[in-house]
């Protein structure tokens, strides 16, 4: 063994536990996220059916998917879904927060409420809300029991507005969380800040909207980023509460890809969709990381 | 690079720093409150007590529906409560609800999710600890950069590894299996999971590994008898996660188990959405409380803890 071999290879095991410890990290990095990602934009590119085959068809299976109805339904409603649960967590859950802020009293109950459904699961959420929400029992009968019988509050049995009767549940689940975010945010904010706009005479709700909220810039990017990347994973609430019906109203793709790639063995199709979330997934992420290290490097 | 992410994520980074430091609600900041009914007060109190009914609504609508026999069902009001009380739904959702032919109720997807959430917690906590620490304290080159792939890959969308872990698993011969699922648990626990130990061992003085090192301990020695003990809080928060997150996880159980071995989430829900037969109402709430059940449990127990531990998860969405 020359003194160079020996060399590298005292190197190769020097720290040597730490390098067990992190095999597999290291394993689940290359194997998992990059290996099986570029697996599946790779056959994604091919025909392959029942099993993976690597015959290239070029671009046919993302032409066959945008030209396919329930692909168009899946996005039309994650887009739906997507923007109006931005909208609403963002608004309600600072609201809430700003609420919760007052120096209230009992807010470690209030909190406890509004949290406890996101303990739940996506399953468990949808089923409840489907019983609720179901027309011959749940709240459309009671209030025709209580005499206005053409009233109608059918949204997972309307194929126009299922979308809605699931984001219903979907906000229900997960606004607990944006508002603790928000919370936290808020007490992160100096109680000097307030008072310097009380001496100055702003009003509450102007101090709000022009010197808190840009000062919590760092947490609404945050929680942005949560609730997008939560949004595009959107399956098992829509499986339990409606099943994709009626007819397909209710599809989304992460459904698709579910339903493509297990059950209607279409390889191809579903790789070609989960490929179409990844660069949902890139177009949301890169931008942001890319914020983050524009500010890190002005900072030094 | 690794510090951009972690930058990024300031809640993360919040949630992994030691006990005394995270008081993410250490006190309010908003403008004083003056008399005790003032307009603004029932304002307040008013906007948070309607939506606090809100949020209680589908937990107490389950409750009383799970109580009630199926002719008081339809009678229809899903808001009263039961006029006679009945425990036979919890029963039946419990020991004979039918999913398919098999009626032998909830339990087996109970105890099915057990034998999966508890060896997943034990080793995705087990491999992640002792990879933040290998991270925080141990640096090799080359490290960062593993770790930086693993933390961006937190974002990848399942659907898109769906498949080759399917592979993967019918390689090793886990398709399948409770095992196998217990492996995807811990690949997807692990990112979040290391993130959350590494900053926090990165947090612990560096005098004590220092010390620790001068005295001759190695490794596995400082691992177990300083990092250890001096780090039960952060082992809560991670167990707290991960029980929570792999106890409602449906998507990874539809996938990579049989019928047989199917978790709870997904047994309740093929019993509740079962095409055949006649729908019965109060044993559906029934088994969709008795699945809710252990995360609630946990969450009411924990408290602020939980808190810590869904704001460092919340990445995994």
């Amino acid at each position: 063994m020359t003194p160079v071999e020996a060399g590298r290879q005292s190197r190769l095991f020097r720290n040597l536990s730490a390098k067990i410890a992190s095999i597999p990290m290291i394993l689940t990095a290359l194997v998992i996220f990059v290996g099986g990602t570029a697996w599946t934009v790779f056959y994604s590119f091919t025909n392959s059916k029942l099993l993976p085959r690597a015959t290239f068809v070029g671009l046919e299976q993302y032409e066959r998917l945008w030209a396919t109805p329930r692909w168009l339904m899946a996005v039309e409603n994650l887009a739906i879904y997507g923007v109006f649960s931005l909208v609403f967590s963002l608004v309600i859950g600072f609201l809430l927060a700003a609420l919760m802020d007052q120096k209230i009293r009992f807010e470690n109950t209030f909190r406890t409420i509004f949290l406890y459904p996101f303990a739940l699961s996506f399953i468990v959420t949808g089923l409840a809300w489907q019983w609720i929400l179901n027309p011959s029992f749940g709240i459309q009968q009671v209030v025709r029991n209580l005499g206005w019988q053409s009233f109608t509050f059918d949204p997972l049995y309307d194929a126009d507005i299922v979308i809605y009767g699931i984001l219903i549940a979907g906000l229900w689940q997960g606004t607990g969380l944006i508002m603790c975010l928000m919370l936290a945010g808020l007490r992160g904010i100096d109680g000097e800040i307030w008072k310097a706009a009380r001496v100055d005479g702003i009003p509450t709700w102007k101090t709000y909207v022009f010197i808190i909220i840009p000062m919590m810039r760092p947490v609404l990017v945050t929680t942005l980023v949560i609730i997008a990347s939560g949004i595009v994973k959107v399956y098992d609430l829509v499986v339990a509460q409606t099943s994709g019906g009626p007819g397909i109203a209710s599809e989304v793709p992460a459904k698709y890809v579910y339903n493509y790639m297990f059950l209607a063995q279409n390889l191809g199709q579903g790789f070609a969709a989960s490929t179409m979330m990844l660069l949902s997934v890139i177009i949301v992420v890169v931008p942001w990381a890319y914020l983050e290290f524009g500010s890190k490097r002005r900072h030094g | 690079m690794v510090d951009h992410v972690l930058r990024a994520t300031p809640d993360m980074a919040a949630a992994a720093a030691p006990a005394g430091r995270a008081g993410d609600f250490a006190g309010p900041s908003g403008p004083r409150p003056r008399r005790a009914f003032s307009r603004r007060n029932i304002f307040i109190y008013g906007t948070l007590a309607v939506v606090a009914i809100y949020y209680l609504l589908p937990l107490y609508v389950m409750v009383v529906t799970s109580l009630k026999g199926m002719p008081e069902i339809r009678l229809g009001n899903i808001f009263s409560p039961p006029m006679e009380i009945t425990f036979e739904p919890w029963v039946k959702a419990w020991s004979s609800a039918c999913t398919g032919l098999n009626c032998d109720g909830l339990s087996r997807g109970f105890w099915n999710s057990v034998r999966i959430t508890v060896p997943s917690v034990f080793l995705s906590i087990a491999i992640a600890s002792v990879n933040g620490y290998a991270l925080a304290n141990w640096r090799f080159k080359g490290a960062d950069i593993f770790f930086t792939i693993l933390v961006i890959g937190a974002f990848i969308p399942y659907q898109v590894m769906l498949y080759p872990i399917v592979i993967v698993l019918r390689e090793i011969g886990l398709y399948g299996s409770l095992w196998g699922l217990v492996l995807v648990h811990c690949i997807f626990g692990m990112p979040i999971l290391t993130l959350l130990f590494r900053n926090y061992f990165a947090s612990l003085p560096e005098e004590l590994f220092k010390a620790a090192r001068v005295d001759g301990a190695g490794f596995w020695t400082i691992y177990l008898r300083i990092m250890l003990p001096m780090s039960l809080p952060i082992f809560v928060v991670a167990i707290i996660l991960q029980v929570t997150g792999i106890w409602n996880d449906f998507l990874f159980g539809v996938v990579y188990t049989k019928p047989d071995t199917y978790p709870m989430t997904v047994q309740l829900n093929n019993i509740v959405n079962a095409v055949q037969g006649v729908k019965e109402y109060n044993v559906n709430m029934a088994a969709t409380l008795l699945t809710g059940l252990v995360p609630l449990v946990i969450y009411f127990v924990s408290g602020k803890l939980f808190v810590r531990g869904i704001a460092a998860g919340a990445v995994k969405g």
